[in-house]
């Protein structure tokens, strides 16, 4: 069926990490070709629109950027972000039937605490845009519950620490195996945090996974979960580095596969992560979805070097797949009662973290606390510390949407107690009353 | 001297100029069976014999293309389509009648599958059974290498009286639209050159020898001969005609807006610093989405003799005209009705304007002047809202760089060029709507043809250079060369600039026009495992829509 699709096409062409990064100017300059050849915006269902500019109370809604947005975000990521949040507009005012950012640089690699750019991200597009939807939009659309699908090659390790503590956002990641490719994370028994336990869900898939074996695990394992789960809305964090011509990851995917990945998924949005084949994979796979996107015939989508013979599958892929759905849906239908194996019953349940970031060379340490809540996604605390500057660490207060009361009692309190002599900087945010406060 | 003639659907219009003024001008019936003896009437109506001899260019602006292509009187057309993989066939334009075939570049212009010859062949025989003596050649990412519809056109040589190939039309990129333009491009081929055969032999009637242009969508000329090669760009230059017959009275300093407000419609154009605005992608005629290049124009179903009538006790102008005003004996209630009572033109039968208005206002429980005053009011109202929605779709317009997105130019006019029939009558009322400085130019009722004669040669040529690859291509001239090492942006632009400049002499620009921009560079890393290899350039160069320096001689 033919849907109208809004797309917001933001290339920076004036954008580079550096001259040689895969993250660099000419990365969508191809796909624009393409896209611009095959005539996609003369459709009468597919609508071009120009991204807006994010604003700092759109970051402060999910991240603690430290020692402050100025000093870690270029005017670039304020334009992808920007035109994720165009894209979610477009939607929710339903000008379109769905969207598709189409923009970089790229954002799922960033957490909570951004202290810099790690694999190649500083904001999470999909993170600032859940959130914006939620605060704008969510009462009056109905919008609580919201499915994110990471189908970008690496594990989408910042979402997952943003969403760990959220029981309203699923966030499933499919991913080459955390052994084999960086960030190293996204096993299968990391399903979330105390309070918001399963509604983490990773499916790492080995090397040379095909076109069969992806497709197996959307529909096998994700479309069931899905289903159960009820969304009020699909995000699809859409990296296209599966592909078999990525010159950084090791898997098979195809650009017909990405169009009916998205055809059979349906995302309401969609966000360019990663992708860095930029020649041989990005314009047929982006022309690919969307079309799919739109409804309209992919059926001719192909790359001209695409081998039918590369995408037969090794059987014992297809065996380890069988197995991880057997594994995913046991634990996803039995989530309530591997809670209490997981997390003992106690009033607070605390994590260290180590964070490297790839890209800036920082190493950060991370003590988290959550409240165990039972009404609410529970109350966070977060102590962080650059290693690589002799600085004090940074204290930061996490308030949730739909926040209980004994957890926002506790929260401030935290809060109120947290000295400025031991931290750099004490921070408050919260997303229930959408504020964000430096003591 | 310039003569300038725009032979419209009813009225030829034409003027003789000189110095950038208007000394004579004519309006004279359009003979719809003889467009030679239209000319000629029209040529007739404004110079003496003395005059044609001191005339030193003569510039022809005609609906002709415009309205075969309206009415569908379109000659057959082989369309040969080289789409590889993509956009299913289904969704391209004129599928139906086209031959796909094998064959398709990818978007550096390498070759990814080659053509079947034999299968051209084949299909060539095919054809000649048809009798279909015109052709289109269209590739996917052809403007990147024309090679494959270079070789298709040679295999046609021997069937074919003319064949477009797409690489020439434009040097932007659109598969879908290409294939649009080659196909119009060859239905209205034997049309238009029959036009430009009659053409010469009105020169030879005229005994002299002065180069004759005809104008293009884009508000630029092109030599007759010349217009011969792509009869398609001649396609909808009757709203150019207009704007460049504004573009004297547009500030260059600041942007504006022109108004023509005809008796059923309004067109609305916009200029950014002096120059007008051209579609973005290319014009759309009838259902063709082409790649011709046209000066932007947004029209609205509302003008001086709209049919004003009350529907649910609201006042409704347009869409249709019944006919003249009610001042002029026509059937029904008309802003200009409401102009004439209020006072503001003094025209026509006044108590017939008072009756017109005298029923509106029945109907709204009103005065007449009441009545009158809502109509203006309403239509300045829906002019100003069309001429807003217009500037915000430009200013909206997707910009690709973070520079153009936080420092990018935003479309502001602050001048309205008024001209048509009830200009003059309402040009105060629209400016306080507008909140906008008003100018009315004179002459108006002949601006069409004084904007073709003022109107300089436009051309533009698209580059593009891989020096990985070692190779440059000339999208429009179907070239493509190896270059040197070292090879750079300047040299890029020096070379296109060079090109351009026999491209627009060949054309039929005097020296004193080729004023060639460079509308657009980009360059960028062509980078294989992790080291930089080549670059890629990308240029466009452009003589863009403007007056010629002609046009004060």
């Amino acid at each position: 069926m033919k849907k109208k699709t809004g797309l917001v096409f933001f290339p920076a062409f004036d954008y580079a990490i550096s001259p040689t990064h895969p993250e660099r100017e000419e990365r969508l300059l191809y796909t624009q070709d393409q896209v611009s050849e095959e005539g996609l915006l003369d459709f009468d269902n597919i609508f071009e629109f120009k991204p807006d500019l994010c604003t700092p109370e759109d970051i402060n809604r999910v991240h603690f950027c430290v020692p402050g947005i100025d000093e870690l975000v270029h005017a670039s990521h304020l334009i992808s972000v920007g035109g994720t949040l165009t894209a979610a507009d477009k939607v929710m005012t339903k000008e379109v039937d769905n969207a598709f950012a189409l923009v970089r640089p790229c954002g799922h690699h960033s957490m909570r605490v951004v202290h810099g750019t790690r694999g190649f991200c500083t904001l999470n597009m999909e993170a600032i845009m859940v959130e914006y939807i939620r605060e704008k939009y969510g009462d009056k659309n109905g919008i609580k519950k919201i499915a994110i699908v990471d189908t970008d090659c690496h594990h989408g390790d910042g979402s997952q620490d943003i969403f760990w503590h959220d029981p309203n956002t699923l966030f499933i990641s499919m991913h080459q195996d955390g052994r084999t490719l960086y960030p190293g994370s996204g096993f299968p028994d990391e399903m979330g945090g105390p309070n918001a336990f399963g509604t983490t869900i990773n499916l790492p898939m080995p090397p040379n996974t095909c076109e069969e074996g992806f497709l197996y695990v959307l529909d096998e394992i994700v479309m069931p979960i899905l289903a159960d789960f009820k969304p009020d809305l699909i995000i699809n964090s859409a990296g296209q580095d599966n592909h078999y011509s990525d010159p950084i990851t090791n898997m098979k995917f195809t650009a017909q596969g990405y169009a009916v990945l998205n055809d059979r998924l349906k995302p309401d949005i969609a966000v360019l992560e990663g992708g860095y084949s930029i020649e041989s994979a990005l314009p047929y796979i982006n022309t690919g979805i969307i079309l799919a996107m739109a409804g309209r015939d992919y059926s001719q989508i192909r790359e001209p070097d695409y081998d039918a013979e590369d995408q037969i599958q090794d059987p014992r892929i297809s065996d380890y797949l069988k197995r991880l759905k057997e594994v995913t849906l046991s634990q996803w239908k039995n989530r309530h009662e591997l809670r209490s194996q997981v997390y003992p019953d106690q009033p607070f349940h605390t994590r260290e973290n180590s964070i490297y970031y790839d890209t800036a060379g920082i190493r950060e340490s991370q003590v988290e606390t959550v409240r165990t809540c039972s009404d609410c996604g529970g109350a966070v605390t977060i102590e962080s510390r650059n290693e690589s500057r002799p600085k004090r660490p940074i204290f930061a207060v996490q308030i949730p949407r739909f926040c209980c009361d004994a957890c926002r009692a506790w929260a401030e309190e935290q809060f109120a107690g947290a000295d400025k002599y031991t931290y750099e900087q004490v921070l408050l945010q919260d997303k229930d009353q959408d504020t964000y406060i430096e003591k | 001297m310039i003569l300038g003639i725009d032979v419209g659907g009813t009225h030829t219009d034409s003027v003789l100029m000189q110095n950038g003024k208007i000394l004579r001008k004519s309006k004279v019936m359009t003979d719809k069976s003889d467009l030679l003896r239209s000319v000629m009437n029209a040529t007739q109506a404004v110079t003496t014999p003395e005059d044609i001899k001191q005339l030193r260019r003569i510039v022809l602006s005609t609906t002709m293309t415009t309205n075969a292509v309206a009415q569908h009187q379109l000659d057959p057309v082989g369309l040969i389509v080289m789409s590889g993989p993509g956009v299913a066939h289904g969704d391209l334009p004129l599928s139906d009648r086209a031959a796909f075939v094998k064959g398709y570049m990818n978007h550096r212009g390498m070759e990814a599958e080659g053509v079947d010859e034999d299968e051209i062949r084949a299909l060539k025989k095919e054809f000649a059974k048809q009798g279909i003596k015109h052709f289109g050649v269209i590739g996917k990412f052809s403007t990147r290498s024309p090679a494959h519809e270079q070789t298709v056109q040679a295999l046609l040589d021997g069937e074919a009286s003319h064949v477009t190939v797409g690489h020439q039309l434009s040097g932007e990129l659109s598969f879908p639209r290409r294939i649009s333009t080659a196909y119009l491009n060859e239905a209205v081929w034997r049309l238009h050159s029959g036009m430009a055969d009659q053409l010469q032999a009105y020169l030879a009637q005229l005994g002299v020898n002065v180069p004759l242009y005809i104008l293009k969508a884009d508000g630029g000329t092109i030599e007759l001969e010349q217009s011969r090669h792509f009869p398609v760009q001649t396609i909808l230059s009757g709203p150019a005609a207009t704007i460049m017959g504004v573009l004297p009275y547009v500030p260059t300093d600041r942007d504006s807006v022109s108004i023509d407000i005809g008796g059923t419609t309004t067109d609305i154009a916009l200029f950014a610093d002096g120059a007008p605005l051209l579609e973005p992608k290319g014009v759309q005629i009838e259902e063709h989405k082409t790649l011709i290049r046209g000066l932007l124009t947004h029209s609205i179903a509302l003008g001086g003799d709209s049919h004003v009538q009350v529907v649910d006790g609201k006042l409704a102008l347009g869409p249709e005209r019944k006919g003249p005003a009610m001042a002029f004996d026509g059937p029904v209630p008309t802003p200009t009705d409401a102009m004439i009572v209020l006072g503001m033109a003094d025209v026509g039968d006044k108590a017939k304007a008072l009756a017109a208005m005298t029923a509106i206002g029945a109907a709204l429980r009103t005065t007449p002047q009441q009545a009158a005053q809502a109509i203006v009011d309403q239509a300045c109202a829906t002019i100003n809202a069309k001429v807003r929605s217009m500037i915000a779709e430009v200013n909206s317009k997707p910009v690709y760089t973070i520079h153009e997105m936080l420092e990018g130019k935003q479309l502001a006019p602050a001048d309205a060029i008024v001209i048509g029939g009830p200009a003059p009558y309402i040009a105060a009322a629209l400016g306080n709507s507008l909140n906008m400085q008003m100018v009315v130019p004179e002459n108006s009722e002949v601006i069409n043809a004084s904007g073709a004669a003022m109107a300089r040669t436009t051309v533009e040529l698209t580059l593009m250079a891989d020096t990985e690859e070692r190779l440059m291509s000339i999208a429009e001239e179907g070239v493509q060369t190896d270059i040197p090492r070292g090879f750079d942006m300047d040299d890029l632009i020096e070379i296109g600039k060079e090109k351009l400049q026999k491209i627009a002499r060949i054309a039929g620009a005097p020296e004193e026009d080729i004023e060639i921009e460079v509308a657009d560079s980009q360059s960028f890393n062509v980078i294989r495992d992790g080291s930089t290899t080549g670059k890629n350039f990308r240029v466009r160069l452009q003589i863009k829509p403007g007056l010629s320096k002609h046009a004060t001689l």
